[in-house]
């Protein structure tokens, strides 16, 4: 492990004595000063897109309503992706403080957690948690609440804009942007929302300062990060890291010593084939991830796996745009009637085209991002989707 | 306070617009067309279909030109490469997911999509072939709508129909991903939800996925079958709306070549529903006077006011589901198609000579509510179901086309006796707050003897498209018959399209608003705007066609429904008294309560 270029990290998961003691140290402050401070650290979202977390608050604070709103996002539904799940088991209270942090900072008095609905069997834990938190910053004299709402399973609804519409009651289905969130979000009312990771690490920078969490990572991917580990591993699992590290370090360290190809930032992310292991990084100046990295060894087909992924996608597309709705069936039906002879090899041009269409044309994330896998796929291992 | 403006350029063509304009109506100042589907003008912003993508020039992804609002200095570029690739790839996806057997579709040569394939040249289409076959199977329940998934386009025109215009959603996006449909409550059949049938989903259906149930072929057998007498009846929107399908601009009258057209089609008598109309004038307007009459006099705690008027089928299903316990402030009076037919299968076959029984009856409406309410089973005073058939404007139109009659040259006919003649009252039920000002017309000159205090007839304030509109009218100068009505001061209120309706009907239900009478029509500018009529619908067809129904009624030299010599004819040979007994018999009804979501 000590000649292992990866750095591995305990903030997240650190046991603090008395976490309410973050919270009280950063209500010191002015607001002002701790989104600065957020800013100064370089800290991005954590879900995936890689936002910086103290500029959202920035903009969300500018804004001018009496009625604002924090959300942590735990709608944790990218396929391999299964550490919010744990921070929320272990460290619920820094989440609290997180989102507490969120609301002192831009002026919100209600801030919820939108759970997955597969997490439901999370909620007896939380509810009394949180109920104890809310008693504490009501003592505290802080106006804030916390609430936790519930999803139905629609992967789509981890979107921002389709997590409003569910947290509305209505369908989740993404909306045009802009307005963006943090002008007209939940309730159509400034908002900020923020994935599980991202509080607890604003916590932790306010508990062990900027410059310890900058003195992690590189430049444009500063400080650490969960990563949930799957498939072809002999040690599965939930590791944080520090940031910035190459493909092969990681396969390195994580690998069975026949890994193919990786599969980075979920179902959505893209693939790495072997061949580009030492040249690509994991973090926002390589390729960004909201956590889920597989491992795939040369039993794996890589035309299963593509099919599987875009099988999802058919089912969790919420169909409202014509791109992500019926582009997703044809690549699909596409590689499946490559595969069984149907349409020639060079149909997969044609379908490569249609990605970047989908790239480009489609409504939100879900549709723009399935280029990612299908292209990297497809284009590094041809051979196994053909024959 | 003005809005900022913005500059910007769209093709490398610089525009400043206001603040919050869209990239769409940006190109639109520019003449620039950019192509939409899901985009329509009297509703809520989609942005789902993605054909109208445009490249904005820095950002990462395409735009789409009708949800995305300009900034300054935005360089945005409509026909780029990119652009076209995009558009073109999200017609052919919508191709392929569709049932493009267009020459058995009714929105054949009418259909937005077919348009858009043949603008982009999609002859050659390289992706497969993905229509569920089980899609295939339309659903027919209804009478009045027919809705056919495999013609769906998803672009949720209709969703947003019925949910912003109509306050029904009984149509819904259902489902994620390849399952994901337009539906209903539980994917139940059409007639078993609470589908009011007003078809303004039809109506604002790009494609043939919700179409009228056509009822062409049935009326041209009765034509032609010798042994039945077959008389039909003209809705009074009508006559500024069929010319459109015709070649005529919106809302040009044809009133007298629409007569010619269906005497030439064969019918045996043609006649008018604004004679009906009339009659409900009349009807409905006693039934007011005696309902004030037993609340201001009588004191009697079980009248029902305000009345609210009965003529759109749709407004009547839309009581019985959302407030049934309101029934009893619906008028009793049936529709003037109701009317219509009941009169015209009694009085008119006796005059006639007919056996009633020998006797088709087929309405010409704007709606297609009306192929709805002529099959309820209240609607059988004449002991046979008094209309058979109901046609919408767009049906008309497409028999007229059928028999090579060429409209724009034919020359004018009048309606035939009995039950042809009208006045400029009946003419204007077919817009919003006509049936308001035609009342108001008959039962101010009952009660006072005078005309109603407003320039040439023209009650201006129940007049126009605002969603509610209010007036108040103080009745002085009363005969000595109507003296409990002495310094009254009647209100009234209008409203178009249901979800106006809603508010209104929530606002009285909770003690807000009182009113002695209110109008509903079920649809936006009333029957003018009806789902029966021609495609496509904005807010300015609507204006047009509502001028041809005033300056008709401006035109008629009879403008009150009481100076109507075939109406009075009717009361004096056959009727007796408005509100007689057999006044009810025919020409009243009762309504059912239904459930919230199901028939």
């Amino acid at each position: 492990m000590d000649t292992s270029n990866l750095k591995k990290v305990d903030i997240i998961f650190s046991k603090v004595d008395n976490p309410l003691q973050i919270l009280d140290k950063a209500l010191q402050k002015s607001p002002d000063d701790i989104i600065n401070e957020i800013i100064d650290s370089g800290l991005k979202g954590r879900g995936g897109a890689g936002f910086p977390t103290g500029l959202k608050w920035k903009f969300t604070k500018n804004e001018d309503s009496d009625v604002k709103y924090v959300i942590c996002n735990a709608d944790e539904g990218e396929p391999g992706t299964f550490k919010d799940r744990q921070i929320i088991e272990e460290v619920p209270e820094k989440i609290f403080i997180g989102m507490a942090l969120a609301a002192y900072c831009i002026g919100a008095k209600e801030a919820y957690m939108y759970l997955r609905g597969e997490y439901n069997f999370l909620k007896k834990d939380i509810i009394p948690k949180m109920e104890w938190f809310n008693n504490e910053i009501k003592n505290r004299g802080l106006d804030v609440t916390l609430y936790l709402r519930s999803g139905s399973g629609a992967y789509i609804c981890g979107e921002e804009s389709a997590l409003f519409e569910s947290m509305e009651g209505k369908r989740g289905e993404p909306r045009n942007k802009p307005p963006y969130p943090t002008k007209a979000g939940y309730n159509n009312k400034p908002t900020s929302i923020n994935n599980v990771e991202t509080l607890v690490f604003v916590t932790m920078i306010q508990h062990l300062g900027v410059e310890e969490f900058k003195k992690l990572g590189t430049k444009d991917s500063r400080g650490s990060k969960v990563f949930s580990i799957s498939g072809d591993t002999p040690i599965p699992g939930i590791y944080e890291l520090e940031l910035g590290m190459k493909v092969s370090d990681f396969v390195r360290e994580f690998g069975d010593g026949d890994t193919k190809a990786v599969q980075i930032g979920g179902a959505s992310g893209f693939c790495v084939p072997r061949k580009n292991f030492e040249n690509t990084i994991i973090g926002f100046e390589g390729i960004p991830t909201g956590g889920s990295v597989m491992l795939f060894n040369s039993s794996r087909s890589m035309y299963n796996i593509l099919h599987n992924y875009l099988d999802f996608f058919v089912e969790e597309s919420c169909a409202q745009c014509t791109p992500c709705r019926a582009g997703l069936q044809q690549l699909l039906k596409g590689i499946e009637a490559i595969k069984r002879r149907e349409k020639p090899a060079s149909y997969l041009n044609e379908l490569i085209k249609l990605s970047q269409t989908m790239k480009v044309a489609s409504k939100c994330g879900l549709g723009q991002s399935v280029a990612n896998p299908f292209v990297s796929i497809v284009e590094n291992f041809k051979e196994e989707i053909i024959f | 306070m003005a809005k900022a403006l913005i500059n910007l350029k769209i093709n490398d063509i610089p525009i400043t617009v206001e603040e919050g304009t869209t990239i769409l109506d940006a190109a639109k100042k520019l003449n620039i067309k950019i192509p939409t589907l899901c985009d329509h003008p009297d509703l809520s912003v989609a942005g789902n279909c993605r054909v109208c993508v445009v490249e904005v020039k820095g950002a990462r992804y395409l735009q789409a030109a009708c949800a995305t609002p300009v900034a300054e200095g935005m360089e945005i570029y409509t026909n780029s490469q990119t652009v076209r690739q995009s558009r073109k790839h999200v017609i052919e996806l919508l191709l392929s997911e569709h049932n493009a057997d267009c020459t058995s579709c009714s929105r054949n040569s009418k259909c937005e999509l077919q348009d858009l394939a043949a603008e982009y040249h999609i002859f050659d289409r390289v992706l497969l072939d993905i229509l569920d076959p089980e899609n295939l199977i339309a659903d027919i329940s209804s009478p009045a709508i027919k809705k056919d998934i495999s013609k769906c386009i998803h672009c949720q025109r209709c969703v947003r129909t019925c949910e912003e215009l109509q306050y029904v959603s009984a149509l819904a996006v259902i489902g994620k991903g390849a399952e994901q449909h337009i539906g209903t409550f539980f994917d139940y059949p059409l007639n078993e939800v609470v589908c009011t049938n007003c078809g303004q989903c039809v109506l604002h259906c790009p494609t043939g996925a919700l179409t009228e149930r056509n009822y062409v072929e049935e009326v041209w057998d009765a034509i032609n079958d010798p042994t039945k007498h077959v008389v039909v009846q003209t809705a009074p929107a009508v006559r500024v709306a069929i010319g459109e399908e015709l070649g005529f601009a919106y809302g040009t009258r044809v009133t007298g070549k629409m007569v010619t057209a269906l005497k030439r089609l064969g019918f045996d008598s043609v006649l008018d529903t604004d004679f009906t109309a009339d009659l409900t004038i009349l009807e409905e307007g006693t039934e007011l006077l005696t309902r004030l009459k037993r609340a201001l006099v009588d004191k009697d705690p079980e009248v029902k006011i305000p009345m609210f008027t009965s003529c759109s089928p749709g407004w009547i299903k839309f009581m019985e589901h959302l407030y049934p316990e309101m029934l009893g402030h619906l008028s009793t009076c049936k529709s003037p198609q109701q009317m219509f037919g009941a009169v015209a299968k009694t009085y008119y076959a006796q005059k006639k000579g007919i056996n009633s029984k020998d006797m088709i009856v087929v309405s010409v409406m704007p709606c297609t509510a009306k192929k709805y309410e002529a099959q309820r089973p209240e609607m059988r005073s004449s002991g046979y179901q008094d209309v058979d058939y109901v046609l919408t404007t767009r049906e008309l139109a497409t028999m007229i086309k059928q028999a090579g009659i060429d409209f724009m040259s034919l020359p004018e006919s009048d309606y035939d006796p009995l039950m042809g003649e009208s006045s400029g009252a009946g003419v204007i039920f077919g817009a919003t707050g006509g049936v308001m000002e035609a009342a108001l017309r008959t039962a101010y000159e009952i009660v006072t003897g005078r005309e109603v205090p407003f320039k040439n007839l023209e009650i201006t304030p129940v007049r126009g498209f605002d969603g509610i509109k209010e007036a108040t009218i103080k009745i002085e100068g009363t005969k000595p018959e109507w003296s409990f009505l002495e310094g009254v001061e009647l209100k009234v209120a209008v409203a178009h399209e249901l979800a106006n309706a809603n508010k209104l009907v929530r606002a009285i239900k909770e003690g807000k608003l009182h009113y002695h009478f209110i109008e509903i029509m079920t649809c936006p500018g009333g029957c003018l705007g009806g789902g029966g009529q021609p495609y496509p619908v904005s807010w300015e067809i609507r204006q047009m066609r509502a001028q041809g129904i005033y300056s008709e009624d401006e035109n008629l030299p009879l403008r009150k429904s009481h100076d109507n010599p075939e109406v009075m004819q009717l009361y004096e040979e056959y009727l007796g008294q408005p509100n007689s007994h057999k006044a009810h018999e025919l020409l009243h009804t009762h309504y059912f309560p239904r459930k919230k979501y199901l028939n």
